[in-house]
């Protein structure tokens, strides 16, 4: 069974994000007034496997073992079957 | 002494760091990502560039290469092991040595000379110096920023190598910007000693990271 799988890798709370402090002095230069501004990576990817336990098991050790560093990020998986 | 200098695509300082490893005597070679068994060797560089595009994070693809394993074989062995700029951040993205090295705090490249104070003597590579000595290296860099959430243990096990002693220019939490594993064998350093390896470029200050590699 085919399921398609998406990773979203977000910064740990308290850690400094560049980008994100960016973007926010950018809109602030169009006068627009926001806060707590942040940016997430979403990987996504389709995979053969049996169920969704299953694939969000090898998904995890994905995670663990390229997309993500533990040091400084957090992540979430999302698996849903192929239509 | 037989350095490895450890080449991917992408890898750009691989010829400075064989030219600076000759000034300080050694004997270079080049080996590309795929090797694994770099055994013939006595110590191994991993230069700078820009592996893999630095797609994902800077060195993470690096760090799932075949030679990866050669390189924790060397470690092993009691061998050193020297990481500069990208050669950092992939030491840092295999946990071979602790923390990780991400993008500088004002989102920016940044390349230039700065003031630098030797943490720590007792790696291969910093045995030359004296303890706080203070030395000029350049750096060249968008992911040098520091981080590492054991900072109090970083301490306690004499595992800072090098820290900026002026400015600190990409944010790098208290400074730090060269950290070395338990044994002090794996160093991990964003300035590149290559590039202050001769007077002719503005210092020879990082010469003795090479000499120390011969003398070890």
């Amino acid at each position: 069974m085919k399921f398609n799988a998406e990773v979203k890798i977000s910064l740990k709370k308290g850690m400094l994000n560049p980008e994100a402090a960016t973007i926010e002095r950018a809109l602030a230069l169009l006068k627009y007034d926001v806060e707590n501004t942040d940016t997430i990576k979403i990987i996504k990817f389709s995979l053969e496997g049996e169920n969704t336990d299953i694939i969000r098991r090898e998904v995890d050790e994905m995670c663990q073992r390229l997309l993500c560093n533990p040091v400084i990020h957090n992540y979430e998986i999302g698996i849903s079957p192929e239509d | 002494m037989k350095v490895a200098i450890i080449r991917f695509p992408g890898s750009n300082c691989d010829r400075d760091v064989y030219h600076a490893l000759e000034l300080a005597g050694a004997n270079p070679d080049y080996v590309w990502w795929n090797q694994r068994d770099i055994s013939s060797f006595d110590a191994v560089v991993i230069p700078g560039g820009f592996s893999y595009g630095d797609y994902l994070r800077a060195g993470a693809i690096a760090a799932i290469t075949p030679v990866i394993e050669g390189i924790k074989e060397t470690v092993k062995e009691k061998k050193p092991v020297l990481g500069i700029c990208n050669g950092a951040q992939i030491l840092a993205e295999i946990g071979m040595v602790p923390g990780v090295f991400t993008n500088n705090s004002n989102a920016k490249f940044i390349c230039k000379w700065t003031d630098l104070r030797v943490k720590t003597t007792r790696t291969p590579f910093t045995s030359m110096y004296n303890k706080n000595e203070l030395i000029k290296m350049p750096i060249a860099h968008a992911e040098g920023r520091y981080y590492n959430d054991e900072m109090e243990k970083l301490q306690d096990q004499d595992q800072i190598v090098l820290a900026f002693a002026g400015e600190n220019p990409n944010g790098s939490l208290e400074a730090v910007t060269g950290v070395c594993d338990e044994d002090g064998l794996v160093c991990a350093v964003m300035p590149h000693p290559e590039r202050a390896s001769e007077n002719i470029l503005g210092s020879d200050d990082g010469l003795k990271f090479f000499k120390g590699i011969v003398n070890y």
